[in-house]
């Protein structure tokens, strides 16, 4: 069961969902506006946002820049057209996955699974990486010391791809592993989650020491 | 292509009459020229020529004459041989002079003198002169009977006849001269009148080709193309017309373009609206869909209309959506290398077919290709031959060294012969009675637009075994946009 905030204007696409998702075991708080929900967030502390593009006042990816800014509670974003405009706009808001209306209640209980699952196999200790630190049993991670906070999915995508160094996964193997997504899945969600995850722990994420793309094929956690 | 049929046609008089304006414009110009430059040289050449026969003849004339005047008052009468041929020599060579049988004559004047100059001289009792042409050259005859004038003024006929002959040869090459100098100037006028007409030809047909050229440019699709009308003749008013067609035609155009953009502008806004109450639908379906367990037996049942029919909803306005934005233009491809075998094994998989369907690929086919259009093409063939056709239903992949084949084939009796056109249009129904299908009824259609999207091709036809086949082509290279 996880708490979560549903941002949406439309009151009944609002209450169907409320509906929906508590029967799928969720907590769910809703809000009509961006402003609202951002409130909402502060007060309530959920453990995701599902949050509807298409909002009066200011717009869902503004609203989804400010959580992000805000802290790592995931973002799940509805796009209403499932239009590339709406879904590049939304990761590069830092959304960890979307979801097409008119969507299916399970499907979207499903991504919102995948989205907190913040493990990757049994822990099996600290993996230290020159001076980065992956606990794999408290799930933490530090940079020369000092902690690093990562959404659940950066996380995730970051234990991957560290329980292996030196394999190359491609996106297809990434998208099913961290997201959890069909053999459909939009391979934009990786090259988002690692532009995200370089920014947290590389020291020039233009050149990266950790997470390497290897060209045509994907990435791979570079320092053996 | 007229101008081809018609140069066809008109092959036997094309060697007569040139056929371009430009060459039919100059032969007309240079004939009128010629003509009328001929013919006024030729009638000035005519008149100068009588003048010039008629003054030397007077002159001719009166220089006998006077000869004759000044000697007759010397001579004795009757005269003698002496006085005849004093008579003879004062009027000059060529010349005869006869009395009763007395004559005197010398060169070949005698021979040259008529009967009928003879017999006008005496009849007549006055001078009488004839033109006439000997040995090739035109000679003027003069004869007179000789007047004894008496001291007290009368005036008896003598009886002497003087006929003297005057070689006219001069004259006709003075008129030779004429006629020649007249061809002479026609002659010059001949260039002048090419330069002539070939300047007309130009100021005529300049707006006539740069009408050709706009009606060209509006038959290629320009519609923007007009010709700047010049001057105020029977050329700038059909200028004028051909610009107001153009105009009126391009009118026409853009209001059907913008009701065609209106119409597919409604159909986007129409599914983009019912996203809203779909998405409620489909929240509490899923709601109704767990809690069936408890309900009456009518009351499930509807439920389950009610899911169901939802769903095809969604699936409907989904695909009006995807279309609307073929129409749009709006439509992206998304590029990736893709292994087609696995793709295609993927979404038989995806959807539960594999075990319905046989997939024959002999080897593994790399393709850059947007892997969910891919999908979307493979499952709507897949799933209208499960549909429509009869098992097994077969999906071929092979790959050439300029293409990648995708093809599905099904066992049953095939398309008919007038559905076979129609299979890509949208909402078709082969059968009118089976208005009822799972399907959208645009599945082919988006099918069809996203081979497009990668500059491939989707046929339909008929296998030799009798079944349906579709066939997808991919080319190999994608060009990158």
């Amino acid at each position: 069961m996880a708490a979560i905030l549903l941002i949406e204007d439309d009151p009944l696409v609002r209450r169907g969902f409320q509906l929906a998702l508590s029967r799928h075991g969720h907590d769910v708080r809703t809000a009509d506006t961006g402003e609202d929900g951002l409130r909402e967030l502060r007060s309530s502390r959920p453990d995701l946002v599902v949050l509807d593009l298409m909002l009066p006042g200011i717009d869902g990816f503004e609203v989804c820049r400010r959580i992000r800014a805000a802290g790592e509670v995931p973002v799940i974003i509805l796009t209403a057209r499932g239009d590339d405009f709406d879904v590049v706009g939304g990761l590069e808001a830092g959304a960890d996955d979307y979801v097409v209306k008119p969507a299916q209640p399970t499907v979207l209980d499903a991504r919102i699974r995948a989205v907190l699952r913040r493990s990757a196999g049994p822990p099996d200790g600290v993996r230290v990486h020159r001076d980065l630190h992956i606990d794999t049993t408290s799930l933490t991670v530090s940079l020369r010391g000092a902690p690093v906070t990562l959404t659940p999915t950066e996380l995730r995508l970051l234990l991957t791809l560290s329980r292996a160094p030196g394999r190359v996964f491609t996106r297809q193997q990434l998208l099913e592993e961290v997201w959890e997504h069909d053999y459909l899945g939009d391979s934009r969600l990786v090259d988002n989650g690692v532009q995200r995850l370089r920014a947290k722990i590389e020291t020039s994420p233009a050149s990266p020491e950790f997470v390497q793309t290897v060209r045509g094929f994907g990435y791979r956690f570079g320092p053996g | 292509m007229t101008e081809r049929s018609e140069g066809t046609d008109r092959q036997g008089t094309r060697r007569l009459w040139p056929r371009g304006l430009r060459a039919r414009l100059v032969v007309a110009f240079v004939l009128v020229t010629v003509l009328g430059a001929a013919a006024a040289a030729w009638s000035s050449a005519g008149s100068a020529s009588s003048a010039l026969v008629t003054s030397t003849q007077q002159r001719l004339t009166e220089t006998i004459a006077g000869q004759i005047g000044a000697i007759t008052p010397q001579l004795t009468y009757p005269p003698d041989q002496v006085a005849l041929d004093r008579l003879r020599a004062a009027v000059g060579a060529e010349t005869l002079v006869t009395y009763q049988n007395l004559r005197s004559s010398d060169g070949t004047a005698a021979g040259l003198v008529t009967d009928a100059l003879r017999t006008a001289v005496r009849t007549k009792h006055r001078l009488v002169t004839q033109r006439i042409i000997a040995d090739g050259r035109p000679w003027l005859l003069v004869g007179t009977p000789v007047t004894i004038t008496a001291p007290n003024g009368a005036r008896t006929p003598s009886g002497i006849e003087v006929y003297s002959v005057r070689d006219l040869s001069g004259v006709e090459q003075q008129i030779e001269g004429l006629a020649r100098s007249a061809a002479g100037t026609a002659a010059l006028a001949l260039p002048l009148a090419v330069v002539l007409a070939l300047l007309a030809a130009g100021s005529v047909l300049r707006p006539v080709r740069e009408l050709r050229d706009t009606a060209r440019r509006l038959a290629a699709g320009d519609l923007d193309a007009r010709s700047p009308p010049q001057g105020a003749d029977e050329l700038a008013e059909l200028t004028v017309t051909v610009n107001e067609m153009a105009e009126s035609v391009q009118a026409s155009m853009a209001a059907m373009q913008r009701m065609q953009a209106d119409a597919r502008r409604f159909a986007a806004d129409v599914s983009h609206e019912l996203r809203t109450p779909l998405s409620t639908l489909t929240a509490v379906v899923e709601v109704l869909a767990t809690t069936t367990g408890g309900m009456e037996a009518d009351a499930r049942e509807s439920a389950r209309m009610a899911i169901t029919e939802t769903h095809r909803l969604v699936r409907l306005v989904d695909d009006l959506m995807e279309v609307s934005r073929f129409d749009a233009g709006t439509a992206q491809l998304r590029v990736e290398e893709v292994e087609v075998t696995r793709a295609v094994r993927d979404c038989l998989r995806a959807r539960g077919w594999l075990d319905r369907v046989e997939l024959v690929a002999p080897q593994e086919v790399s393709l850059r290709l947007d892997r969910r259009r891919l999908d979307v093409i493979v499952a709507n063939l897949v799933g209208n031959a499960l549909r429509h056709g009869e098992p097994p239903v077969r999906v071929r992949v092979s790959a050439s060294s300029e293409q990648v084949r995708v093809e599905v084939t099904d066992s049953g009796p095939g398309l008919p012969e007038h559905v076979s056109p129609h299979v890509f249009d949208r909402f078709y129904k082969a059968d009118a009675a089976r208005t009822r299908t799972p399907g959208s009824g645009l599945g082919l259609a988006i099918a069809l637009e996203n081979a497009r999207l990668h500059d491939g091709d989707l046929t339909a036809g008929n296998a030799d075994g009798g079944g349906a086949r579709f066939v997808l082509c991919l080319p190999r290279e994608l060009e990158d946009r």
